[in-house]
């Protein structure tokens, strides 16, 4: 049987869903030798790789980085994932979304207490005017709520994925969970 | 004197009294319809369209909270089609206010967030509204956010019918109609708000909270209100 | 007032117009007041001044004659003459040629089939009157039904005149006007109420204003009739408060039939009281529903609760109140004068009489009409509506407002009653007709309906509010060129979702502009979904890269 091709990303969000995926602990060497890893944030490969079997996405799509992140890898990946609310839904990244991008630079960047108050250009990305969930740009596959998700949800998840069935997490998740 | 009758909902046969409704009936009988603008002890206003269900013989649909029963109907709160079309209802409350769960005091005690999970829906298919909407913390000890309003008016109803202050009512219209305190006066100002909170113990989300309250420890005690409409109805000798 | 009076009125009223030689009404609807015709009054009254005709010649005030793109208008000697276009300026010629013939250009020809192709019953006389006095319309023929009846007819004799004419309500829905009235004759409580709902709100529609304007006693006739028929003591006119005209005739006409005993405590000598009240609407949309218009009334918000029960059995203050459309009073008394037969022999099999249109859009003729029941799109578009200007194009044409649909060109031919206009996804409605030619492009028509919907949703169920603002936005979004395909899958899952699940019409019906639109002219969605492209180059196509849907 040929390794599963399994990837994870993140954009605007926590990190939390990547420390609940580590949570899963032990058992990730059970499921070993059916993945193979290609690309996550905490393996650094500098570009994403093509023919993904499933990616896990954490975080919102906020920034011009995010949407060209999402873009190339809906197009290289099987079965996309939305994992934990910011991906699902936009969660606190969106809570953003009251104010312009420029308000927020200047409350930011320009705020009296800087150093050097200076609005940034080239060296972070460049918000979009909208925090959105992923499926409000690309097609997602499977959703995964939950802020985060469990590790045991996380482990079902990908389990299922890996033997190629669709998971039912009907009762082992939720919005804010 | 009511007659009584008897009915089938969902193929189970029941009886109830004329002048009761089909909600009434249906949970009597342990059928759960879902509602999230219906409380007992409050009028009804069939405005969430939740509890809508199929009445053999009837083209509409009709909502189960103020639909009375009647001998020999045949009622059906189950079809693909309504479930269909509650999850739609849940998804556009969703996408109409900002609902942001993990940073809610409700988050886990919160009627949407639990009609949501009941109807299984793990995203929200409709694009986001993302309004702007300001807090008003000018209570002493109590909060409005209505980010996590879902304009059901029970708090409304409970302050007008219960409390009989109607401090609370709806200004604007359509999708810009928004909760307010008297005239649109910051709640603090309030000439006629009492302080009871029971508005804050009978909203079914975050969006009326007590103060000092953080992430997911809002419980809401709805539980006195039957006790007092009961009272209020015996008073009134009805 | 009884009987005996409307005679000697009418008598008294025929031999002071024998002693003129003219009279000449100037259309002063709203319509020709916004083209000066009120001044063109004061100009033709003091022309006659001048050359001391004012003793064999008169011009009054007059209701509306139908053609408002022609306004102001006017008709001399009933109708012997129609006049166009008239300014105070044109004043000295209109009167130099009151005995012979009157300039081309500033006269219409009786033969044109705007005035030949229409039969008029809710309208009847309306541009030949003074709406402004009592006797006036008395001597047409005003309240001889009413006191006949009040005298003659039992209350029951009455409605079922009414149930035999097979008359439908002419607000838009078309429920059968008798078998309201039976029902609320029948309902046990007391007091009953009597409601005309005057609250016209569709983009497009003048209809019931002009009646009010042209006909506030006539209304006042019918109302009091219906009140007779059904047992009611207390009756309501709701009039939207932007119909200032409306308004003040109709206040004027009550003050009138008050005066002469035609309202009010024993009307005409008979144990029969009958007091009317105008309301204003705040100009809600909404609360031309029944409920919510009852909630407005009772000084309550205008938003509409869940039916049944239905008014007709508990309604304003929970009691039986009868809600009926400004035309479907105005049809009462030649239904009480001519009977029900005679009206029912008008029309189709389900839909009998006439209706009230209001023309407009790209069309030649603007203006009201009043055609039997059963005639063709293309015979009111094209023959009496004077067809497309420009040499353009006919496209569609939309009846029933915000509420209604959109008609393509294949059903022309197809007669026009509740029943077939249903069948092709429109609705009669209150009787708005806005054609379409080829300049427009329907997805923006949809935004353009589904925006005023969303407007005017009252926001107490979670459909309309929600929906018909999530429905705009996938509007706005293929309007722009920026939705997907799955967009319109959306669109069209919440169409039938508000249409199955709203509380009251409003949302019911607010998906309709789209859903007709989506019927006929999807090519032209997938136009701008597809293509990015707008075929009648109204709608401003935006590039947003966002949108990648795969």
């Amino acid at each position: 049987m040929t390794k599963k091709k399994i990837a994870t990303i993140w954009m605007d969000g926590c990190s939390g869903c990547h420390m609940s995926f580590l949570d899963i602990d032990h058992r990730l060497l059970d499921i070993a030798d059916l993945i193979e890893l290609v690309h996550s944030p905490l393996v650094d490969h500098k570009d994403f790789p093509p023919d993904v079997d499933v990616t896990l996405v954490e975080g919102a799509v906020s920034s011009n980085e995010d949407l060209e992140k999402i873009l190339k890898v809906r197009a290289r990946t099987k079965i996309l994932v939305s994992m934990g609310d910011c991906a699902v839904n936009a969660n606190v990244p969106a809570m953003r979304n009251r104010f312009t991008p420029k308000a927020l630079n200047e409350a930011i960047y320009l705020a009296p207490n800087m150093a050097q108050p200076q609005i940034p250009h080239g060296t972070v990305p460049t918000l979009l005017p909208q925090v959105r969930p992923v499926h409000a740009v690309v097609k997602v596959d499977v959703y995964v709520p939950g802020c985060p998700p469990s590790n045991d949800t996380l482990f079902y998840v990908l389990s299922e994925l890996i033997h190629g069935r669709m998971p039912d997490l009907s009762d082992k998740t939720r919005f804010g969970a | 004197m009511s007659r009584v009758v008897t009915l089938k909902i969902n193929g189970q046969d029941v009886s109830g009294r004329e002048d009761e409704s089909i909600l009434d009936v249906a949970r009597e009988n342990g059928i759960e319809i879902p509602t999230l603008c219906q409380l007992d002890g409050l009028s009804n206003v069939g405005a969430c369209r939740l509890c809508l269900v199929e009445i053999v013989g009837v083209s509409r649909l009709l909502p189960a909270c103020v639909t009375r029963v009647a001998e020999g109907m045949e009622v059906n709160t189950e079809s693909e089609r309504l479930l269909r079309y509650r999850r739609m209802i849940v998804e556009m409350l969703f996408s109409e206010g900002n609902h942001v769960c993990p940073v809610c005091i409700s988050n886990g005690h919160c009627e949407l967030q639990d009609t949501a999970i009941a109807l299984q829906i793990n995203h929200i298919g409709m694009p986001y509204r993302f309004p702007v909407r300001q807090v008003d913390a000018s209570h002493a000890r109590y909060g409005l956010d209505p980010n996590r309003c879902i304009l059901c008016t029970r708090c409304v109803r409970v302050c007008d019918e219960i409390e009989g202050a109607h401090t609370w009512d709806i200004m604007g219209r359509g999708i810009a109609s928004q909760l307010v305190t008297d005239l649109a006066t910051p709640w603090g100002e309030s000439e006629t708000c009492t302080s009871c909170g029971k508005c804050v113990q009978i909203c079914p989300t975050g969006a009326l909270f007590i103060k000092g309250k953080s992430v997911g420890e809002m419980t809401k005690r709805p539980d006195f209100l039957p006790y007092l409409a009961m009272m209020r109805n015996r008073k009134n000798g009805s | 007032m009884h009987l005996e009076d409307l005679q000697r009125i009418t008598e008294e009223h025929h031999a002071a117009e024998a002693g003129l030689k003219h009279v000449l009404y100037v259309c002063s609807g709203t319509a020709c007041q916004s083209s000066r015709s009120d001044e063109v009054v004061k100009a033709l009254q003091a022309e006659l001044k001048a050359r001391g005709l004012e003793a064999t010649c008169e011009v009054r005030q007059g209701g509306c004659q139908g053609l408002c793109a022609r306004g102001p208008m006017a008709a001399l000697d009933q109708g012997k003459v129609v006049y166009q276009h008239l300014t105070p300026e044109d004043a000295p010629t209109v009167v130099e040629t009151l005995d012979s013939q009157p300039p081309d250009h500033l006269q219409l020809p009786s033969t044109m089939p705007f005035f030949t192709r229409q039969v008029r019953i809710a309208t009847q006389i309306a541009g030949l009157l003074d709406p402004n006095e009592l006797n006036s319309y008395i001597a047409a023929g005003g309240y001889q039904a009413l006191l006949d009846a009040l005298s003659n007819k039992t209350s029951n004799e009455v409605l079922q005149e009414i149930v035999r004419s097979n008359l439908r309500g002419r607000g838009g829905a078309g429920y059968p006007t008798g078998l309201k009235w039976s029902t609320v004759a029948k309902a046990p409580q007391t007091p009953k109420y009597v409601v005309v709902n005057g609250d016209e709100g569709d983009p497009g529609a003048f209809m019931d204003r002009s009646l009010m304007e042209d006909y506030p006693f006539r209304v006042l006739e019918g109302m009091t009739l219906a009140a007779y028929a059904v047992g009611a003591s207390y009756g309501y006119i709701y009039v939207r408060a932007e119909y200032p005209l409306a308004v003040k005739r109709l206040q004027s006409a009550i003050k009138q039939a008050q005066k002469q005993n035609l309202l009010g405590s024993n009307i005409a000598g008979t144990t029969f009281s009958f007091n009317v009240e105008i309301r204003l609407g705040a100009g809600a949309f909404v609360c031309g529903e029944e409920t919510a218009l009852i909630a407005s009334i009772e000084g309550g918000r205008g938003t509409p609760r869940p039916r049944p029960p239905y008014p007709a059995e508990s309604g304003l203050w929970g009691k039986p109140t009868l809600i009926n459309n400004v035309e479907t009073m105005a049809n009462i008394v030649p239904i009480i004068q001519n009977g029900g037969e005679w009206f029912a022999e008008i029309g189709t099999e389900k839909s009998k009489g006439t209706k009230v249109f209001a023309l407009s859009g790209r069309i030649n003729n603007t203006g009201l009409i009043e055609v039997p029941m059963g005639i063709t799109l293309r015979e009111i578009i094209f023959e009496i509506g004077g067809g497309i200007p420009d040499g353009k194009r006919f496209k569609a044409v939309q009846t029933g407002g915000p509420s209604g649909g959109c008609i393509p060109e294949q059903y022309l031919d197809m007669p026009v009653d509740y029943e077939s206009l249903a069948s092709i996804g429109s609705i009669m409605g209150s009787g708005g007709m806005i054609v379409m030619d080829e300049t427009s492009c329907m997805v923006d028509v949809a935004k353009y309906f589904m925006e005023f919907s969303m407007a005017e949703s009252c926001g107490k169920c979670v459909p309309c509010r929600v929906g018909t603002a999530q429905m705009y936005d996938l509007l706005c979004k293929i309007s722009e060129g920026r939705a997907t395909l799955d967009d319109l899958v959306l669109l069209e899952s919440l169409c039938d979702m508000v249409k199955h699940t709203s509380l009251c019409g409003l949302g019911q019906a607010a998906p309709n502009p789209v859903v007709s639109t989506l019927r006929y002219f999807r090519d032209e969605y997938l136009a701008h979904i597809t293509e990015k492209r707008c075929a009648a180059g109204v709608c401003q196509i935006k590039h947003e890269p966002l949108e990648v849907h795969s």
